[in-house]
């Protein structure tokens, strides 16, 4: 089908403005009922596009019939499609999680939480500079209000700077964006990634100044080194349903990094060819180290995870520094692996915050769970995903990442960081673990609720994926390499999306 | 032309970025602003300059290059809207927090023992 590719923008964008209309707005339930409809048909059109890719090649569509590059273009191809179904997976699984009882702490969750899934899916599938932008004003703006969601101090200190930072980092973009547009004459990624070779001299020098300028912004948003701050307060203060789909958030970033500087200023960008990898090996390298450290030092579940984000960013940054096909098949792989399992364990973190009363989800003597056996295992399959042991998908991708390492002083410097990196995961939850489960004192009250079967249901089909990711590896690993070359054939991923263009 | 211009631009990013760095959130709200406008006029700049010259084909001698401008009026759009947003956000902070500080709490003064919760105390 022709219009498949903007189904992912449109479809949350009707459900979601449905559900600001009367009769749905006047009823939380219908909300609910709509919220999911929405998703499940979000992720029935999802898995068609990407069939539709797999099958008939890159979807290029023009909006407006406008021809690119003088129209906006939705460009769905590999990469797009896998993170959208990813998206719409996450989504689903998050929102049957909110559904239960989360989503009443505030007005208007499922309106934003649509919003902020068509933002990101549309971060996801354009194909120009500028309508990324507007798509990540988009999943801002919506993720601002979603934060303070349910409220409260923390929440407000935290959205505070989350969303001062945000529109630095906004201004910042559109800086670069007027550089580039100044000195290349088109916002068009593949056209970009055409005219940037022919710069020379003093343009080029002022080009520079642009991309790197956006590698600060898309640093911003992937919680690279220096910009990544905001991202353990945020995380942790945000509502668990909130929080899991900001798993995403972060990759939205990485994503922009991989295809800006893959795309448009990679191998074949002259003057201007791999400019962000002198600033992405050091940087990814310390992110990775100050993740860990941040590992060690979270007192609470919910401050480890957000610590986790800023591992696996750090080590997706890694895989972009290494700028090889291998490595961005293993970075896919990965992303897909990380997101969800640490969107379950956030989940996980509420419900076991909520079963332990007081000591909600720090690291401290409480009394014992309701229904420990059940919890007890969803925790081992989440820390096992997410330190990397066999035979969870957590290894796979960790596998795939160290094997994409070419000379040896990548090696050098990526092998122990990610295996370091790892063992203080497995250090962090093998502690956290032994004090949640084993050390309690009194017995379990009666005020304190079990989780409730949807809330059961969207963790383990969040963890169910973990084995799936490792059973279908493959399948998956070999679309992941196919993605992964398609990124960096400048051949189909720019000359291919410009009709009449040829090198 | 284009000096003055440059002036101009350079001049509200480097006010708009030492405000946005200061503590209290008022301060750093107008930074933000001042900001978003020397982006805009950035933006238009980047089209080139031109006197005389209307964005539409076959009106003037010259046409100028009409995307900037389409560009301007989408971030001025967004930039209108961040900004309420974070008018209202702080507000909210001043009511949750006790004060306007942007960390919610304000830095120790040498000399006062007392003060923690700034206004609201």
């Amino acid at each position: 089908m022709q219009h498949l590719s903007i189904f992912p923008v449109l479809i949350p964008l009707l459900f979601g403005v449905i559900m600001l209309l009367p009769p749905i707005s006047r009823s939380i339930h219908s909300q609910r009922v709509a919220s999911v409809v929405g998703c499940l048909f979000l992720l029935l059109s999802c898995a068609a596009l990407l069939y539709q890719i797999n099958n008939q090649g890159v979807q290029l569509y023009a909006l407006g019939g406008w021809q690119a590059p003088f129209g906006i273009a939705l460009i769905a191809d590999k990469v797009s499609g896998l993170l959208v179904l990813l998206t719409a997976f996450l989504a689903l699984a998050v929102i049957l999680y909110a559904v239960a009882g989360q989503d009443k702490g505030g007005a208007y969750f499922h309106p934003l939480f649509m919003f902020q899934i068509m933002g990101i899916n549309g971060a996801f599938l354009t194909g120009d500079l500028f309508n990324l932008f507007v798509f990540f004003e988009v999943l801002l703006i919506a993720s601002y209000a979603l934060l303070i969601h349910a409220g409260g101090k923390q929440k407000t200190q935290a959205a505070l700077h989350y969303v001062i930072l945000n529109l630095v980092g906004s201004s910042l973009f559109l800086f670069g964006l007027g550089i580039l547009y100044g000195t290349l004459g088109t916002l068009n990624m593949a056209d970009m990634a055409i005219k940037v070779g022919q710069l020379q001299g003093e343009t080029a020098t002022i080009a520079k100044t642009g991309a790197l300028l956006l590698l600060v912004v898309f640093g911003l948003k992937a919680a690279m080194l220096p910009m990544h701050f905001w991202l353990p307060k945020t995380y942790s203060s945000a509502s668990a349903p909130v929080a899991a789909l900001f798993a995403i958030m972060t990759k939205v970033g990485v994503y922009s990094i991989f295809r800006v500087y893959t795309v448009i200023f990679g191998e074949n960008a002259g003057e201007l060819a791999n400019i962000a990898t002198p600033w992405l090996w050091p940087l990814a390298l310390l992110t990775i180290t100050i993740g860990s450290i941040g590992v060690f030092a979270s007192p609470n579940l919910k401050t480890l995870s957000a610590n986790l984000v800023i591992v696996s960013s750090g080590t997706l940054l890694a895989c972009a520094a290494i700028n090889s096909e291998a490595a961005t098949s293993a970075a896919l792989y990965y992303m897909v692996h990380s997101t969800l399992a640490s969107a379950g364990l956030f989940l996980l973190a509420d419900v076991i915050a909520r079963q332990r009363g007081k000591a909600e989800d720090r690291f401290v003597r409480s009394r014992p769970f309701v229904q420990p056996k059940m919890i007890g295992f969803a925790f081992a399959i989440v820390a096992l995903a997410l330190v990397g042991m066999p035979p969870l998908s957590g290894f796979v991708g960790k596998i795939m990442i160290l094997q994409a390492t070419q000379s040896s002083t990548q090696t050098m410097w990526v092998w122990p960081l990610i295996l370091v990196g790892s063992l203080s995961a497995l250090v962090a939850f093998s502690r956290a673990g032994t004090t949640l489960f084993w050390r309690h004192n009194g017995s379990g009250s009666a005020e304190a609720e079990p989780a409730k079967p949807l809330e059961i249901t969207s963790i383990g089909l969040l963890l169910l994926t973990t084995p799936l990711l490792v059973i279908f590896g493959g399948v998956i690993s070999e679309f992941t390499q196919q993605a992964a070359f398609y990124l960096h054939d400048i051949q189909s991923s720019a000359y291919g999306l410009l009709p009449g263009v040829s090198p | 032309m284009e000096g003055m211009y440059a002036l101009c631009v350079g001049l509200l990013t480097a006010c708009g970025i030492f405000l946005a760095l200061r503590g209290r959130s008022f301060s750093v709200v107008i930074g933000l602003t001042l900001l978003s406008y020397a982006v805009n006029l950035f933006l238009f700049a980047s089209g080139r300059l031109r006197l005389n010259s209307a964005a539409v084909l076959g009106e003037s001698q010259q046409y100028s290059d009409p995307l900037p401008q389409a560009l301007v009026l989408t971030a001025i759009v967004i930039g209108f809207a961040m900004t309420a947003f974070v008018v209202i956000l702080a507000m909210r902070a001043r009511a949750d927090l006790g004060n306007d500080h942007v960390d919610g709490t304000l830095p120790k003064q040498p000399g006062d023992t007392e003060q923690k919760n700034g206004g609201n105390a």
